[in-house]
């Protein structure tokens, strides 16, 4: 086989937009939540079948103890994360609109640790693949994807690639920045763990180029020898958003593409969250399963931006009490960045795992913009990094025309949002072709249950 | 919590930009050509630009009011229309006729098939070429331009363009100075040339449409043995090619599309100059290309990231 190099600069990567960093919260050091008085924790914290609870209401709890889960190959564990007494087992409505159980956990401020809480004994990789299920580890990165599915490389697949991702593309967020500067010694042990247990001779640590200290942190650490073989490099990105898209990513690691509609192990490569990595480390470590995260919290009407530690199921409201509540009156919250996070009905809901920053703005920044005719500038078009046509699928998407939204690739869409941010007439583009994307899902599954009707 | 929340769909930010913005400074980069014009032909030249622009607000304002649909003279679109119609007129062209090209430019090419962005071909130039074939003789009436040279006179007051002059009539210098006979806004090369420069440094336009246009024109010029340089700097050519070809609404939107658009402006452009009995092509060639833009655009979609082209016999 061909020896692996590493590319001196990233790939060059088509489309992007300079989106405001708006990083306020990089310098500042990472605040510990104390233990909320209550956490909420929802069966479904991942991509996957939703959990089952283990407990009952009145059972006690203590921290990392399992207290949900479920068999599908494609699902994570819930872990309670502080200790207490199950208050009751009610269904709540999550960002998505979604309705379903969530386990309430009312804490006695003790955090007792649960006895089930033991490093775990890994010789193999079935064993890492085990622990890292156990661990109930998601993607941190904030699409929840069951880190143990992730690793799981089918048979088929060569995976001769890492992939960190510390780029953080999205404006605001700042906690994959921290955690690089922070925890720097898990973030490397950890990824030498995930490359020897999966051979994997080549990890590329992608991060943008505007996180100098973070660079040169991670490079010192890499360069401290724990690298004897050389198969671990730092790789400064360029700037621009979405560089953290995990198919941008990889077309800017290694110049490879991820064939439409495949994973990036399609591609050889494997993608980690830095914040995933540095949490595997951890966990081999201690046996703590993911209970709490590093989040952002960020906006213009939060007083005092942060970056925060808290118990996964703390009360959004709470985390925002803790860094000094709202400086205006909240028009728009976000879980998650501005380009791509979704907006909550208000700030009664719960940290998820997968959850990397909570932004709150006030009327300013949230008022909508008001779209007008679209002048086809072609902006989007420039815009856009998976190269498609953002205007003509929208027009296709808004006419439910799904020949054309067939022909020009809508489902290569991955909802970045360069083309609305861009758009000077500011129309919804991203939403249409959402739009178009789910119609053409309803069209495919209609196709289905007709070919099979005609069957029988 | 009692206050309401916006609750939208991603993004949450947009970029500052706007339609009005970009429209503002295609109506900068019109500056330093509607002055030159002014300096060359007088007072005039303002009068009948305000006159278009005037006119073309009102009937875009009229239009949507009878259309019962939302006023858009806001985003200034209409008064680049105005602006552009009137920088492509003679000057001594009666005011009524200016105002019909109006007319034609606002309330049938542009509102008729739906208002900005709807258009399927240039407005101010749909609307010359109306006039043309309406109005040959006072759309053909060159007015000596000041410091012209006397060498192309015609009578007292009229002067040959620098198309339809004899060779060695008109200097470089005279063309980039604008001291020849032509449309107000055609004349003074160097203006336009500013005014494309301050478009590609704002991003407003893309250089690939005005640099393909006018390097196919060059190399055309050259096959045909006339003097490209000269063929470049006179007529409508950098008119058309910075300001009329590269209009959004009727160029294509990818890169591709728009070289191939742009090598087709060329190759009309030369071919009608010289074999038409017209001495000058561009209106027409940009329309021709105008009319072709969704079939090019069609044949120039970019290869998405990670496509895969199917293989043969095999099944979508």
């Amino acid at each position: 086989m061909d020896q692996l190099s590493f590319p001196k600069r990233p790939y060059p990567t088509r489309g992007g937009v300079h989106a405001p960093h708006n990083k306020n919260t990089a310098h500042k050091e990472s605040l510990e939540m104390p233990v909320p008085k209550m956490v909420a924790l929802p069966m479904s914290q991942h991509i996957g079948a939703p959990c089952v609870p283990l407990v009952k209401v009145g059972d006690n709890v203590d921290v990392g103890q399992c207290i949900a889960r479920s068999e599908a190959f494609v699902s994570a564990p819930i872990h309670a994360s502080v200790s207490g007494k199950v208050k009751k087992i009610d269904k709540i409505t999550m960002p998505d609109g979604n309705r379903l159980d969530a386990i309430f956990i009312e804490s006695d401020g003790e955090q007792r640790i649960s006895p089930e809480v033991k490093p775990p004994e890994v010789n193999s990789i079935s064993d890492l693949l085990t622990a890292v299920r156990e661990s109930g580890l998601v993607g941190l990165g904030g699409a929840g994807f069951p880190t143990a599915v992730k690793l799981n490389i089918p048979a088929d697949k060569h995976v001769d690639t890492m992939i960190v991702n510390v780029a953080e593309c999205e404006p605001y967020i700042t906690s994959d920045h921290r955690e690089a500067l922070e925890n720097g010694w898990d973030i490397i042990s950890g990824i030498i763990t995930v490359k020897e247990f999966l051979d994997i001779h080549r990890v590329i640590v992608g991060i943008e180029n505007n996180k100098p200290d973070a660079i040169k942190a991670l490079r010192e650490i890499v360069d401290n020898s724990l690298d004897p073989e050389d198969e671990i490099r730092v790789l400064p990105l360029k700037a621009t958003y979405p560089q953290g898209a995990e198919k941008i990513l990889i077309k800017a690691c290694t110049g490879r593409e991820v064939p439409m509609g495949g994973l990036p192990s399609d591609a050889g490569c494997l993608v980690m969250n830095v914040g995933s990595i540095a949490f595997i480390a951890r966990y081999l470590k201690t046996g703590m399963p993911l209970v709490s995260r590093r989040l952002t919290v960020d906006g213009s009407a939060i007083k005092n931006p942060s970056n925060v530690i808290v118990p996964i199921g703390t009360p959004i409201k709470d985390v925002i009490e803790f860094v000094g509540g709202y400086k205006e009156e909240p028009k728009k919250i976000l879980m998650g960045g501005p380009m791509m996070g979704i907006s909550l009905p208000n700030d009664e809901l719960y940290i998820l795992k997968q959850n990397n920053a909570i932004l709150a703005f006030g009327e300013k920044e949230a008022r909508l913009a008001e779209p007008s005719a679209c002048i086809r500038c072609g902006k989007c078009v420039s815009a856009c990094p998976m190269r498609l046509l953002p205007l003509e699928l929208c027009n296709a998407a808004e006419r439910k025309d799904d020949e054309a939204l067939g022909r020009l690739n809508a489902m290569n869409c991955m909802e970045c949002g360069c083309c609305s941010f861009t758009c000077p007439a500011k129309r919804h583009l991203v939403q249409s072709i959402r739009m178009g994307k789910a119609y053409l899902n309803q069209k495919k599954r209609e196709q289905i249950a007709q070919s099979k009707g005609g069957k029988n | 919590m009692d206050n309401k929340l916006y609750v939208s769909s991603s993004p949450h930010i947009r970029s500052g930009n706007t339609t009005r913005r970009i429209m503002l400074d295609v109506i900068i980069a019109l500056l330093p050509t509607s002055v030159a014009a002014c300096v060359i032909f007088g007072f005039r030249s303002a009068v009948l630009i305000a006159v278009c622009v005037a006119t073309c607000v009102l009937l875009e304002f009229i239009s949507r009011k009878i259309m019962k649909r939302e006023s858009t003279i806001g985003d200034l679109s209409a008064v680049v229309t105005g602006l552009l119609l009137a920088l492509n007129l003679p000057v001594d062209v009666n005011p009524l006729i200016a105002m019909f090209g109006c007319l034609i430019a606002i309330v049938v090419v542009k509102q008729m098939f739906g208002g900005i962005g709807m258009n399927f071909v240039n407005p101010a130039l749909a609307a010359r070429i109306v006039l043309l074939v309406s109005f040959p003789s006072a759309m053909m009436h060159w007015v000596t331009a000041w410091g012209a040279p006397e060498a192309a006179k015609i009578d007292a007051t009229t002067s040959a363009t620098p198309l339809a002059a004899e060779a060695g009539t008109y200097s470089y210098i005279d063309l980039l100075i604008g001291r020849c006979g032509g449309s107000i806004g055609e004349v003074c090369a160097a203006a336009l040339i500013l005014g494309g420069i301050y478009l590609v440094i704002r991003r407003v336009i893309s250089p690939i449409i005005p640099c393909v246009y006018l390097a196919t024109a060059a190399l055309m010029s050259f096959a045909f043995g006339l003097d490209p340089l000269y063929q470049l700097l006179s007529g409508g050519l950098l008119l058309g090619a910075i300001f009329m070809a590269t209009d959004y609404t009727t160029s294509p939107v990818t890169n591709w599309g728009k070289v191939i658009y742009a090598v087709g402006c060329g190759l009309f452009t030369m071919l009608l100059r010289t074999y038409s009995n017209m001495p000058e092509g561009v209106s027409f060639s940009i329309l021709l290309m105008n009319i072709l833009v969704p079939l090019i655009e069609r044949m120039t979609v970019p290869r998405t990231l990670g496509y895969v082209k199917k293989a043969k016999g095999e099944k979508k």
